[in-house]
């Protein structure tokens, strides 16, 4: 229902030009909770604010249910923002905040005073409406922005890294929160985060970005089981990258010798190559005896993490290899250091990656 | 695979916004353009022009008014001089400015150093101290100076009353009275920068310097001065600069005898009737101004903080 | 043994001393001025008792009234004029970024106070007798025309610092929620900005109140403002009833500045949020 078009965003000129979006193309669905997912600088945000208005590309087009939005003002686009430092107007109170919106569109005062009700109840601020922000704390200040974004019902609301400024508690029932309330209210919300585990948790699509360009777009599990790319394999949770040798037979030659079936991309071709498998540490498991495993290493670290335990294994190759392990006090395992043991894993579990 | 075409959108947008805000700024230029920068240059072109026998000017193009600045014609045969009134008061307004200047710093910079150092609350308190006297009417300070000073005045009535002297000490339409003037109104523009580039002072480069073994006046010549030295500058500046251009003070301090170069040019626009020679008199001061300020602009670009 | 004094590393010899003599210097002739326009005698030196006299004097002294209506008028006319301009100023010259002819119009708007009085007012007085003789007018125009301009810096900068200090996000916002640039302004911009604007015009309105040079050059004969009255008083005919008027311009200089302070103070709280 929003489709950005090869959209490109320039500052500066001529060769010292920083290219924040180089000709970015994305197409969102109706009542999606799409996340632009990214390091500091990929862009994620240019292309927030480009939506919303506050920044002009120098080409492409925005299409919001098929009409070009990009030389519509901000104030005249169906699209709402949450902004970073929520920006609530400090002269208002949180209900003037809330009906804002409202009120510049021309809504009658009922109707304005019903739907300020109507979001105040549904962030759980009602008690809070003739306060003024700076009496509210930050989880405060952030539901009232939500509610404030909200109100006008706008097709699209744009949240643009809205959870960074709250603490890890907080931030964790924010995420849930917000979840409920884009399933409860039906709108396209298009959250922007550097933090993987929150696109996770909270996305119904993801789109990867570094550079200025979109490097996967797919479901949280998609990204995670199959990425494409070793940059989003990285960035998405921990990553175990092997060294391997497609061979012309479609089977894949391990360092140490071994040969596995493992799964290549639709479009790969069958070609003797070499390749990096992808190989996630909780998908593994340690074998005292090394030969009956794919891949066997040397235990140089032993991590205590609370839920889990990290082993450091160093492969054949010099390559290091994390196993981890899920803690269970009724079946403890030892492992002594300088032992070498087997890492043993399903051949579906490993993805196989160009280059 | 680029497509980069200008966004027309984009273009628009620009346009309109440099057009809305030069509309924004017309009528600042307007006014300023009509009664700021206008009258200076009517003043550029009066400074070439011939006196009128009323005053005012006649439209002769001349070199007088720039050549009575500095020298006199003799009027029988039109030799020129050295205009030895003319340079005593360029060089008295130079001298009593730098005296000012001096003085100001000599007594402004302990004054800033002791708000600095008060605790944080009452900082803003003793600022407004000196602010108050800031704002108070020029007038006001210059005339509660001559109530001071007069042979009627206060310090004469107090001396005497103590039995110290006889008769009056003259201190009106003196040099002294014009210094003393200066420095009682101009203090506060000293005390004002210094005392913000005191504040961003980090003292415990003080402490440090202690620590170092060195003494109280070796930390203020090392640690303290070089660190305010913008502060310095900038109050120098504030206070050497009204100082040149001083007219009020004078005036009433100064009385007709002791002429600055404020004076000076207004008595061209009084009883001496000579327009072209005040224009030019004027634009002599906005330079000697300019190279002040110039001068400061540099020695504070090469702080490089 | 002797109970010794803790060393202070933020002492410096005679410092203190020297600050408490500027302090005394900078307020004992005012305090004295003010002081003896309540002596009851013509006398500037010996007090002959508290007196009023001065002041029902100078408020019964026509020409006094005349001048400080006339001052009022002026400064009143030109406060809104300059303060009008200099946020409209101020709103164009934005916040960070640049744009072509931005140093210029700076360079502009600070000249009144980059030139020196004098220099003004010989120039306002050069062309406004060109244009006196040509029109004919002859009234408060000038003086009006002339404190307008050189009040502009004065209101333009407490402005631009309230307008640079504004969190830029909340305009957004408000544009992000179909306010149009109007509305922006009515509705955030301004509401903000009002603790500058005001800080402005009483900059501007002081200013213009105590401007002596540039009135003294620019007005006709008999358009003596109060301070342009004061300076005659002062070379011809000196009284404690100039002691009065001058006790009343510094209280409420006072007055001012100490209402100016406690403003700038709230609109500090406001501003962060």
């Amino acid at each position: 229902m929003i489709e950005v078009d090869r959209i490109h965003v320039r500052f500066g000129e001529g060769p010292g030009a920083f290219i924040a979006l180089n000709d970015v193309s994305v197409t969102i669905n109706e009542s999606e909770f799409f996340t632009l997912l990214g390091p500091s600088g990929c862009g994620k945000t240019t292309l927030l604010r480009s939506i919303a208005g506050f920044i002009h590309p120098s080409g492409g087009a925005i299409r919001l249910a098929g009409q070009n939005i990009l030389s519509l003002p901000p104030f005249k686009r169906p699209v709402n923002t949450v902004f970073q430092n929520y920006a609530l107007f400090p002269h208002m109170t949180v209900a003037e905040n809330v009906g804002f919106g409202l009120e510049m569109l021309g809504r009658p005062r009922a109707e304005i005073a019903a739907t300020v009700e109507e979001m105040l109840a549904l962030v759980k601020m009602t008690a809070m409406a003739s306060r003024r922000p700076s009496e509210l704390s930050g989880g405060q200040q952030q539901r009232v922005a939500l509610a404030r974004a909200l109100a006008p019902k706008p097709k699209v609301l744009l949240l643009d890294e809205s959870l960074s400024a709250l603490d890890l508690k907080l931030r964790k029932e924010m995420q849930i929160e917000l979840k409920r309330l884009q399933s409860e209210t039906g709108i396209t919300f298009i959250f922007v985060t550097h933090d993987q585990e929150e696109a996770l948790t909270m996305s119904d699509r993801i789109a990867v970005m570094s550079a200025g360009t979109i490097r996967q777009i797919g479901t949280p599990r998609e990204i995670y089981d199959h990425p494409r790319e070793r940059f989003v394999a990285d960035f998405i949770g921990d990553t175990n990258f092997v060294q391997a040798n497609l061979s012309a037979d479609g089977t894949v030659e391990l360092p140490g010798g071994a040969r596995i079936r493992a799964g290549l991309q639709e479009d790969a071709a069958v070609a003797a190559r070499p390749v990096t498998l992808v190989i996630r540490p909780e998908q593994t498991v340690l074998e005292q005896v090394p030969e009956k495993a794919p891949l066997s290493g040397v235990l140089e670290n032993v991590v205590y993490c609370g839920t889990d335990t990290h082993y450091h294994l160093m492969l054949a190759d010099g390559a290091r290899f994390v196993v981890r392990r899920q803690n269970n006090p009724a079946r403890p395992v030892t492992f002594e250091k300088g032992q070498r043991l087997g890492i043993g894993f399903e051949p579906q579990a490993v993805q196989v990656l160009e280059g | 695979m680029a497509v980069t075409q200008p966004n027309t959108d984009l273009v628009i947008a620009n346009r309109r916004e440099t057009r809305n805000r030069w509309l924004l700024l017309l009528p600042s230029i307007v006014i300023l353009l009509a009664a700021a920068v206008g009258p200076l240059i009517v003043v550029v072109i009066y400074s070439f022009l011939t006196a009128g026998d009323y005053g005012g000017v006649v439209w002769h193009f001349s070199w007088d008014g720039w050549l009575g600045v500095f020298t006199t014609s003799d009027p029988f045969d039109g030799t020129l001089s050295l205009a030895n009134a003319h340079i005593s008061i360029l060089w008295r307004s130079v001298k009593l400015s730098f005296l000012t200047t001096l003085f100001c710093l000599i007594l402004g910079f302990p004054t800033a150093y002791f708000i600095a150092t008060r605790p944080v609350t009452q900082r803003d308190g003793w600022m407004l101290l000196i602010t108050i006297p800031f704002w108070t009417n020029l007038l006001i300070r210059t005339f509660a100076i001559m109530g001071l000073i007069r042979n009627e005045g206060l310090a004469n009535g107090l001396l005497e009353w103590l039995g110290i002297i006889d008769h009056p000490i003259q201190m009106m339409f003196t040099d002294f009275a014009i210094l003393l003037g200066m420095v009682y109104v101009y203090l506060p523009l000293m005390v004002l920068p210094l005392y913000a580039s005191m504040e961003r002072l980090n003292f415990s480069l003080i402490d440090a310097a202690y620590d170092l073994y060195a003494t109280p006046f070796r930390v203020l010549r090392r640690v303290i001065v070089p660190a305010v030295k913008p502060g310095v500058v900038a109050g120098s500046i504030l206070v050497f600069v009204p100082s040149l251009g001083a007219y009020v003070i004078p005036r009433i301090l100064g009385g007709g005898t002791q002429l600055m170069l404020g004076n000076l040019i207004e008595l061209q626009f009084g009883q001496a009737r000579n327009w072209p020679l005040g224009a030019a008199l004027s634009l002599t001061l906005l330079v000697m101004v300019t190279v002040a300020l110039i001068v400061y602009v540099r020695a504070s670009a090469n702080e490089g903080d | 043994m002797a109970k010794r004094k803790t060393f202070d590393t933020r002492r410096q010899a005679g410092f203190t001393a020297i600050a408490a003599f500027c302090f005394v210097m900078l307020y004992l002739p005012i305090v004295l001025m003010a002081i003896f326009s309540f002596n009851g005698g013509l006398a500037l030196t010996r007090w002959e008792g508290f007196s009023l006299v001065w002041y029902v004097t100078a408020w019964h002294n026509e020409v006094v009234q005349a001048a400080t209506i006339r001052s009022v008028i002026i400064a009143a006319v030109a406060t809104v004029v300059s303060t009008l301009v200099a946020v409209l100023a101020a709103l164009a010259m934005g916040r960070g970024k640049s744009f072509r002819g931005r140093s210029a119009m700076f360079a502009l708007i600070n000249q009144p106070l980059m030139v020196p009085e004098i220099v003004t007012a010989v120039s306002l007085l050069v062309v406004f007798a060109w244009v006196k003789t040509t029109i004919g007018y002859s009234g408060l125009g000038y003086l009006i025309l002339a404190h307008s301009a050189f009040c502009i810096p004065f209101a333009f900068m407490p402005v631009r610092a309230r307008l640079q200090g504004m969190d830029q996000t909340l305009e957004q916002a408000a544009a992000d929620l179909y306010a149009s640039a109007w509305q922006v302004f009515r509705r955030v911009t301004f509401p903000l900005l009002w603790p500058g604007v005001l800080a402005g015009a009483m900059l501007a309105f002081v200013t213009s109140l105590d401007d002596v040079v540039i009135t003294e050059f620019v007005k006709s004969a008999g358009q003596d403002t109060l301070p342009t009255y004061m300076l005659g008083q002062m070379r011809r005919n000196l009284t404690p009833e100039t002691n009065a008027i001058a006790t009343v311009l510094l209280v409420f200089s006072v007055v001012l500045v100490v209402a100016f302070f406690f403003v700038s103070r709230e609109k500090h709280a406001k501003a962060q949020l």
